[in-house]
């Protein structure tokens, strides 16, 4: 929100002023009420291993993060630009492998990648897309510099927030919403919902649409009510599907009902127990089949996962100069691949200043956030990078930027990122700004809220 | 498109009928307690008032439980176990749980609204607990469960499409509703079945084991087809008139008593207008009614047989004469009619909530 010297940023410029007039009270009212409003429409995630009826909210903050929207523009086109490149990859990496035989990178990181689904070689989807719903994680360093944290391409979650964000500051300061011209969000559903009946296996006019969800004890269910409901399409668990002949049916009152598209929200793991993991009871028997067949189709695709993996990363901007024949518009954040030694040295010396992540993990998992660790955390981190190098890669820390957030002492700056949610059908599409959230403790620099971070308003800010 | 009848998962409407009864079982629930609580204010022995707890119990076949896990009855441990013991799946506790739950399973179906009134009743729930609401005023505890059902209904109607959601919905509604009022009414006359207690002096041998269900024979020559409420001497016996009093209050129908019978309060009136009535929401008929009238809109290709028995049901509550289904004792009817309540439940998971190609 403010530049080096402590000024405003000319976009917060007009919150600010309204801000500086509230009073503390007015805003701790303020901030209860949305705290209850929250708790009342169920916006809580489950608590594992927690006693039972354990529910969190993931903490609101109320000051939202802006973005001008000539900004916007320009991350827009950079987002189109990447998840195009991605599903171009990822079509290519079943089909024929152009990417990897031209030498852009190592076959083997490929095939012998965990998340490189054989199952999918040769098999044609809807479309050619695979990644339908995009997530791709931003962070800001210095002004208008943005650099792809992550693309998260399986089952991103976090457009509720995004949703009920905004609802929510609409509700406490409707004002605010009458003084800035704040482009509107609300309207992602549609998009979402008409991109997946784009996408219906050929031949099918008016498909029917369903949300896969694990069931009500998973993280993210609100998100998945929450978008069955507002979408008008039935929220369906692995045991009200099944495979019948050449398709896959719904349970239903009045007898089975086919299913033409699937949004699951299921990893590839546990799809399909008789092609994954066969321990998995969240999935339906037979499923994989069906889709190979192409009578029904799955958002997002099955191996999309081989595109958003750490060690995949560092490639995309080839990616992009390889099937558009264009120039990246968003940057890396630079990448050290542990598995080149080269980089190895590189990361093994200067441990305090990076931070190092697992290739496979998420969720800010499985990583060494270098400048705030422990001497006894890199060493013993160092370890585990010496035996397993192909398993990290690492990443200097960015000045990354932060956003005025309300803590315990008052208002202090922390840490924000930005999840952009991309859609991607017959055209790609997404609504203005994305999910931020906000790294609540100090200095923190993992956003995650399984690690305790929050999350914003964001607000795209038209001239 | 537009007069297309919607299907829904057979999951789904399994969750809307259940969080439908759950409500309406919390709401009536507290309604027993309630009259339960106020007939043991009347002058009494505690043997008597001991009884009247005793018979709601089991009634609502929980008195096992109870006596596992109390050794004496207080009005505290009751209304404890009836209102927040986890561990009884009777509770008002565990039945506001198991509606929210439910309805969190098919969020995704309910509108909005629905949905937060039934977060928004569970989580008040932990708090009027938490402050002691129950000990301090436990009719104000009352009044409130009440009112969250009422509200709950109101909400479904008021925002719900009239689709199979909503008529799984009122199905769950009605049919726990024809359960629970034959249960409150079944308090009352197990009681009576069981034999008149002398009013206390003190000196009188008082029963206060749970009586086995045991019908005393009222027809024919032995006298009124039902205890009429009065002594030999034809005096109003005052303790009868409170505790039916209590009854109608406690489905709400004292007001509408005095106006359909102009009269004073006999026990075969309470049962004709509980029972029979069909303008009387809570009674049995009204319940059954809508009951008929819901599956009718559900109706598929194996639910005859469950429409045939309920709509037999109906027929004899329509036609019947409160003397005559009252002949076998009025105990003895109830407890036929909560069995064939019982079955039609059973007969609508079969018919709706399991699907067919599971029971093959």
């Amino acid at each position: 929100m403010y530049v080096a010297h402590g000024n405003v940023r000319p976009h917060y410029g007009s919150f600010e002023g309204w801000l500086a007039g509230q009073s503390d009270d007015l805003m701790r009212l303020k901030r209860t009420e949305a705290d209850q409003v929250f708790r009342r429409v169920g916006i809580t995630f489950a608590v594992y291993g927690d006693g039972a009826g354990t529910e969190r909210l993931i903490p609101f903050d109320v000051i939202p993060r802006i973005i001008p929207e000539p900004e916007w523009r320009f991350l827009e086109a950079g987002l189109r630009q990447r998840v195009r490149a991605l599903n171009a990859f990822l079509h290519d990496v079943y089909h024929g492998q152009d990417f990897l035989r031209a030498g852009h990178m190592p076959m083997e990181q490929v095939l012998r990648n965990s998340q490189y689904r054989p199952e999918m070689r040769g098999v044609d989807v809807a479309s050619n897309i695979y990644a339908h719903i995009a997530g791709v994680d931003i962070v800001r360093a210095g002004a208008g510099e943005y650099y792809v944290l992550e693309d998260n391409l399986r089952v991103p979650s976090g457009v509720s927030y995004m949703l009920e964000n905004r609802r929510m500051m609409m509700r406490l300061f409707p004002e605010l919403f009458v003084r800035n011209r704040v482009a509107p969000v609300e309207h992602y559903p549609d998009l979402l919902l008409e991109n997946l009946r784009s996408v219906a296996p050929q031949g099918v006019d008016d498909p029917t649409v369903v949300l896969l969800t694990p069931g009500m004890y998973n993280s993210a269910y609100f998100e998945h009510a929450f978008l069955a409901q507002q979408m008008g399409i039935e929220l369906v668990e692995g045991k009200d599907l099944f495979v019948q002949d050449t398709g896959v049916y719904m349970r239903t009152t009045r007898g089975p009902v086919r299913v033409d598209v699937i949004y699951r929200r299921i990893d590839d793991d546990f799809i399909d127990p008789t092609a994954f993991r066969s321990d998995s009871s969240l999935g339906v028997a037979g499923l994989l089949d069906v889709y190979r067949n192409g009578r029904v189709t799955l958002a997002n695709a099955v191996g999309t996962g081989i595109a958003d993996d750490k060690s995949i990363y560092p490639y995309v901007p080839d990616m992009i100069a390889f099937y558009l024949g264009e120039k990246p518009l968003l940057a890396n954040v630079p990448t050290y691949c542990c598995r080149k030694p080269e980089d190895l040295d590189y990361t093994l010396a200067h441990l305090a200043e990076l931070v190092v992540k697992e290739v496979h993990n998420a969720g800010g998992y499985g990583m060494l956030v270098g400048p705030a660790a422990t001497r006894a955390e890199i060493e013993e981190f160092r370890t585990r990078l010496v035996a397993q190098p192909d398993n990290y890669i690492a990443q200097p820390t960015l000045a990354l930027s932060t956003c005025p957030t309300y803590v315990d002492s008052g208002i202090a700056p922390r840490h924000i990122d930005l999840r952009p949610f991309v859609l991607s059908g017959k055209t790609v599409t997404m609504v203005p700004g994305g999910l931020t959230r906000v790294a609540l403790r100090e200095g923190s620099l993992v956003v995650n809220s399984s690690q305790g971070g929050g999350t914003k308003d964001t607000w795209v800010l038209e001239a | 498109m537009a007069t297309e009848r919607r299907t829904m998962l057979s999951r789904t409407a399994d969750h809307l009928f259940w969080m439908a009864r759950y409500i309406e079982r919390a709401e009536n629930t507290a309604r027993m307690l309630d009259v339960t609580l106020t007939t043991s204010l009347l002058p009494q022995s505690p043997q008597q008032a001991e009884r009247g707890w005793r018979a709601m119990l089991g009634i609502s076949e929980l008195q096992p439980r109870f006596d596992a896990m109390h050794e004496t009855m207080s009005v505290p441990a009751v209304l404890d176990f009836m209102v927040r013991d986890p561990d009884n799946p009777s509770s008002i506790y565990s039945c506001l749980q198991a509606a929210r739950e439910n309805a969190r399973a098919v969020r995704g179906s309910l509108t909005t609204d629905v949905w937060e009134t039934h977060n928004y009743t569970w989580l008040q729930l932990q708090s009027q607990l938490s402050e002691g609401l129950l000990q301090s005023d436990p009719k104000q505890f009352f009044e409130w469960v009440k009112f969250r059902s009422h509200l709950t209904r109101g909400v479904t109607i008021g925002t719900m499409l009239k689709d199979e959601a909503f008529y799984f919905t009122r199905l769950g509604t009605f049919l726990e509703r024809a359960d629970n009022t034959a249960r409150i009414l079944d308090v009352k006359f197990l009681d009576e079945a069981a034999g008149p207690v002398p009013v206390a002096d003190g000196q009188v041998q008082v029963q206060v084991q749970a009586q086995p269900i045991v019908v005393a024979p009222r027809a024919g020559a032995n006298g009124p087809v039902l205890s009429s409420g009065t002594d030999g001497n034809g005096q109003p016996h005052y303790l009868d008139y409170y505790y039916w009093a209590a009854v109608l209050r406690s489905v709400s129908a004292f007001e509408i008593y005095r106006r359909v019978y102009r009269d004073v309060i006999t026990p075969l009136r309470v049962a004709e207008l509980l029972i029979l009535r069909r303008d009387m929401p809570r009674s049995l008929a009204a319940s059954v009614d809508e009951v008929c009238a819901n599956l009718e809109q559900l109706k598929n290709d194996r639910s005859g047989e469950t429409a045939r028995r309920a709509g037999l049901l109906r027929a004899e509550l329509q036609f019947g004469r409160v003397e005559d289904l009252l002949a076998q004792g009025t105990h003895v009817f109830l407890t036929s009619f909560l069995e064939r309540v019982n079955d039609i439940g059973q007969r609508i998971s079969q018919d709706f909530l399991v699907p067919p190609e599971m029971l093959r």
